[in-house]
């Protein structure tokens, strides 16, 4: 007789743990030919909730940590992502389709830039911080700091090249996220969860919900303890993310629009997608005897 | 003319009898009191520097400014022909003008304390400097010696030196002895200590040195001998204000203050009226409390009085060059 | 000895107010077709000006006009660009005592900090942004930044001249156009910009000024040709101005609201601590959306500094803007006042211990007096919202992570405070404290090269600084 192979459960990410959904909902999750693959945790508002407070739990211990670590522990997901490669390769085909060797360049692609986004943690604020020559007889300089809490709609395409891609950008710089993964394809989201567990991310760092970004969306913008949040996932809805951005104005949220369509995730990433999640902090401090 | 202040013990002044029992403690009172932070202070005085002191305010400001005046000559040329010409201008600082009020002293080396008595009897007070001055530096006998010679020879006031090289080391038990010491020399002469200010360099220092000559029993504290640059400046002299406000606040004991060097025109003695006003308060707005050790500035505030009294501006032939 | 300063006032005779302004559209003053108003000098209430309301078709004629001319202005080459801001820098410059007096008369500011805070940093304001207009390229975007295009913008009534500068010079040096709104009670600084601007020859339509209240600025922030919105005031305002511009393409800076804490430590240096509390919470009437107006003390020097301040407050000088010795001004407007009084009350109400010094107020005109209340907890009204008058709410609290606390518990995110002599523990607080400007044995200090602007609820984006230039352009092709 056939083995019975163990099926995997897919849950949410909260706070270093992995609950289900405290809904209790699950959703058929097909591959790119639609065929079943998996039932996954439909995320709720409630999910929304507790991953806000694990994410601004997490926030005073993660922006505090030194840059240098903060570069090793990005650098340490993209090693344990490499050795999981063939997992990933395997999730991001199943979920996008395509060739094995398409797949492989997706993966490569998401492991590269997080060593790329690894090495901004320390170089950062010497990048955009400056000191100032004001007129008078004080030190005075402005560096960045995170933002704080971060709501990233995750992008619906690109199921893990589009992710880390707009989570490594949030996280590098000392912010903690509430990521809502695509919700057609989020089985490398959740395998992405797994290695940030077991990669040195602290609990609450990152949590990652599978669920419906539109249904999810609004209760992350509305929430007044997040501090911004990317709207990417919901790309070319013009009348929901319009909805989200005057949402987020209730508590002046930072906003990162949606592009009008899901852009190519394998172009250079701009400054910006940490910028847009920094606050400039300009420290004065007489100069005397 | 002035008065003690600090004749009686102040039952205020006994809470403090702790901090002068050893080196260690006052040391670590000295070093315990708040902070200065230099451009903080220096930006009080600047902010204070621009009050307009116009007509009424500034008729009776020059005139105030005239009889806080400890005119003054330290001089190695110094004779008594010269400082006899002085001691005359320190009664009648315009001879032209009857209304125009006397200065507060004359202040001068000890050589000379007789001939300026001679002149002014109690008219005016005559104030010596004493303690090996400028430097300070000469042995403890020399420097009492010093002042019961000046005060013996009729001063009314002893401006002595600080030690400043035992203040810098942190010797500061030893600077504390020799103004208890002093003061005793000057019997019912009154007491300014000069810190040099210019020599100790940081407000925190000139804050400390305010707080352990007040402790010492002073009766002014002062900035300068006029012989190292800087000497008076407004940010010295407002944390010496700040600082007799305090000792009053704490001991009930009111302590003079005297800037001493740099002062030349009008508008800088106003503008430390103004300081003494805002920061000390009314109450030392005599020159019982606050003088100006100066001499060039006792003709500009003459020819500033005049101008205004009569509103044309006046020069320098109008009035007497000594 | 009682030492009266006798009135030392600035003459007036230096300002030329007309009886009626118009709007300053495509280099012109034109009519405006909304209902006139008046602007109000707030220390006598006498009427100085009438004022044009722009309605909506004015400011869509202003909004043109800047179109039209950032064709012109953008590609202008920058180093063409940066004379005309030098030339302006120049002109405030020159006519610094004018534009001061003015400001004075029409705000209702001591003369003293208009004559010697507003103006010369407005004139540095132009300097600082005049010498980047040629240097885009090393601002941080890119070798060939581009500007936004029309920037439509917002002020405040608190540092009239101040925030007009802090809005047009990067604007302009980067290559937008702009139409600005000054706030209705304090227009006159502005309409008199617009003259020097015509001063400078600067080319038609790049400065485009629209007077009028709450709904010409509706009309200029939701024109839809506009590109760029910047708006400084207050945090209600701002979140309806990022509600409306949702959804569109806009840039926004918001420089919003704040209840900053100044934080003092028992081993502060005290005296200039006092001097840095009363400079936070009484510049400007406390009219400072970065006023310091929530003391946090240390217990162990709470009374100290309580006595120290209140006989500091003692010595202000409350009255006549234009009397050289004034330390407080008046109140802006009767709304204001009405506001600050009402809110005082309430702190009354709710239990806090008000304290004024003696002082004798004017009859005519909106004042109040410099007010501390003590014993204030974070529960009462006056230490979480903004009064933004003379008021100081003082609270206490025994560590440093108790302070750090106190002081972030609240949406806004400005500006803080920190007294201390120790090195490490200014950092320690610097680090900590959810504030875009922290002022460490200082306050309330302002430069041309310094980014201002706040987290939270204190809005987005800075101004100044190479920070304040990248709110203008955007990375080129």
């Amino acid at each position: 007789m056939a083995r019975i192979d163990v099926r995997k459960t897919y849950k949410l990410y909260i706070g270093g743990a992995f609950p289900r959904s405290e809904s209790g909902h699950s959703y058929e999750v097909q591959d790119s030919k639609g065929k079943f693959v998996a039932n996954a945790a439909k995320a709720s508002r409630k999910d929304v909730r507790d991953a806000v407070v694990a994410a601004r739990k997490a926030f005073p211990g993660w922006s505090g940590r030194t840059a240098y670590n903060r570069a090793q522990i990005l650098y340490r997901i993209a090693e344990v992502m490499e050795d999981r490669r063939p997992q990933f390769v395997q999730a991001v085909q199943q979920s996008e389709g395509g060739s094995a060797a398409a797949a492989g360049r997706q993966v490569d692609e998401a492991i590269d830039r997080l060593v790329w986004y690894a090495g901004w943690a320390d170089k950062l604020a010497q990048v955009v911080g400056n000191a100032n020559p004001v007129a008078g007889p004080f030190f005075n300089h402005s560096a960045p700091e995170p933002t704080g809490v971060v709501g990233v709609l995750a992008p619906q395409s690109s199921s893990l090249l589009g992710l880390v891609s707009v989570v490594a950008p949030v996280i590098v710089t000392g912010n903690t996220t509430v990521v809502v993964s695509s919700y057609s394809r989020p089985l490398p989201a959740v395998t992405f969860a797994e290695v940030l567990a077991t990669s040195d991310v602290p609990g609450g760092v990152v949590n990652l919900l599978t669920g419906d970004a539109a249904s999810l969306g609004p209760w992350l913008a509305a929430h007044m303890d997040v501090n911004a949040i990317d709207l990417c996932g919901l790309a070319g809805d013009d009348a929901v993310t319009t909805e989200l951005e005057v949402a987020a104005a209730d508590n002046l949220k930072r906003v990162r629009r949606a592009p009008a369509a899901e852009p190519d995730w394998t172009a250079a990433p701009a400054l910006s997608t940490m910028t847009d999640f920094l606050e400039i902090k300009t420290v004065w401090h007489p100069i005397g005897v | 003319m002035p008065v003690t202040a600090s004749t009686a013990p102040s039952p205020g002044l006994s809470a403090y009898a702790d901090v002068t029992a050893s080196e260690a403690s006052l040391r670590r009172f000295l070093h315990g009191l708040p902070g200065v932070d230099q451009v903080g202070a220096e930006a009080r005085a600047a902010g204070l520097g621009t009050r307009s002191i116009k007509t009424t305010a500034k008729a009776l400001a020059l005139d105030l400014a005239i009889t806080m005046v400890d005119l003054t000559t330290l001089e190695g040329q110094d004779t008594p022909g010269k400082v006899r010409a002085l001691a005359n201008k320190a009664l009648r600082p315009d001879p032209a003008d009857p209304t125009c009020p006397a200065v507060a002293a004359v202040c001068v080396y000890g050589d000379m304390v007789g001939v300026v008595k001679e002149v002014v009897g109690d008219k005016v007070n005559v104030a010596a400097v004493a303690t090996a001055f400028p430097s300070g530096r000469a042995s403890m006998e020399v420097k009492l010696a010093d002042t019961r010679e000046a005060v013996a020879a009729g001063a009314d006031e002893i401006d002595m030196v600080i030690d400043r090289g035992a203040f810098l080391a942190g010797r500061y038990l030893q600077v504390y002895e020799e103004i208890v010491a002093v003061k005793e020399a000057c019997g019912s002469a009154h007491l300014k200590v000069i810190f040099e200010t210019g020599e100790l360099q940081t407000y925190d220092n000139v804050r400390r040195a305010s707080w352990l000559a007040m402790l010492a029993g002073t009766d002014f504290i002062k900035t300068s001998t006029g012989k190292v640059q800087p000497a008076a400046t407004l940010p010295v002299t407002l944390v010496m204000l700040e600082a007799v406000r305090d000792f009053r606040e704490a001991t009930g004991v009111q302590i003079g203050v005297k800037p001493a060097g740099g002062i030349r025109t009008a508008k800088d003695a106003i503008k430390y009226l103004v300081m003494v006003n805002e920061v000390a308060g009314p109450d030392w707005l005599t020159p019982t409390w606050f003088r100006f050790g100066a001499s060039t500035l006792l003709n500009e505030l003459l020819m500033q009085r005049t101008k205004l009294a009569t509103g044309r501006y006046s020069g320098p032939d109008y009035f007497t060059l000594d | 000895m009682n030492f009266e300063y006798a009135p030392a006032p600035e003459s007036r005779a230096i300002v030329d107010i007309k009886p009626s302004y118009g709007l300053f559209i495509d280099g012109d003053f034109v009519d405006g077709h909304g209902t006139a108003f008046k602007s109000v000098n707030p220390a006598t209430e006498e009427t100085l000006a009438e004022i044009a309301e722009a309605d909506a078709a004015d400011v869509d004629r202003a909004v043109k006009a800047a179109r039209k001319a950032f064709r012109g202005w953008s590609r202008m080459p920058g180093r063409e660009r940066s004379k005309y801001l030098y030339r302006i820098a120049r002109i405030i410059q020159e006519r610094s005592r004018e534009l001061a007096v003015l400001e004075s008369i029409d705000n209702g500011k001591p003369i003293k900090e208009s004559r010697d805070v507003d103006v010369p940093i407005v004139a540095a304001h132009f300097f600082y942004y005049a010498g980047w207009a040629d240097k885009l390229e090393h601002a941080g975007l890119g070798a060939n930044p581009q500007p936004l295009g029309v920037a439509g913008q917002v002020i405040p009534w608190n540092f009239p001249l101040l925030m007009l500068a802090w809005k047009i010079a990067p604007a302009l040096a980067c290559g937008n156009t702009v139409v600005l709104k000054p706030a209705e009670t304090t227009p006159l600084t502005a309409l008199l910009f617009a003259e020097i601007c015509q001063q400078a020859d600067l080319p038609n339509g790049v400065v485009n000024i629209v007077t009028g209240a709450g709904a010409t600025g509706e009309a200029l922030v939701t024109h839809p040709d506009v590109d760029k919105v910047a708006f400084t005031g207050s945090t209600g305002v701002g979140k309806a101005i990022a509600r409306s511009i949702a959804g569109t393409d806009k840039k926004a800076t918001l420089e919003l609201g704040g209840k900053a804490a100044n934080i003092v430590f028992d081993d502060a240096p005290i005296d200039q601590a006092v001097e840095g509390i009363v400079g936070g919470i009484f510049f400007n009437q406390g009219h400072v959306c970065c006023a310091g107006s929530r003391l946090l003390l240390q217990e162990s020097v709470a009374e100290e500094v309580m006595a120290k301040l209140k006989r500091r407050m003692a010595t202000l000088r409350v009255g006549d803007p234009l009397d050289k010795n004034t330390d407080i001004g008046a109140i802006n407007s009767a709304a204001q006042l009405a506001r600050i009084r009402a809110l005082a009350e309430i702190g009354e109400d709710e239990g806090a211990e008000r304290w004024s010094p003696p002082c004798e107020l004017p009859s005519a005109g909106y004042w109040f007096p410099p007010t501390v209340f003590t014993g204030v907890s974070q529960a009462h009204r006056i230490a979480r919202e903004e009064i933004f008058g003379p008021v100081l709410s003082v609270l206490t609290f025994r560590t440093p992570a108790e302070a750090v606390e106190k002081a972030n518990n609240t949406p806004y995110g400005l500006s803080a405070g920190v007294w201390t002599e120790k090195g490490s523990r200014i950092l320690f607080m610097a680090d900590r404290l959810r504030a875009g400007v922290v002022w460490a044995n200082t306050f309330n200090k302002f430069d041309p090269a310094s980014p201002f602007g706040g987290y939270k609820e204190s809005g987005y984006g800075r101004e100044g600084g190479r920070q304040g230039l990248s709110a203008y352009l955007k990375a080129g092709a």
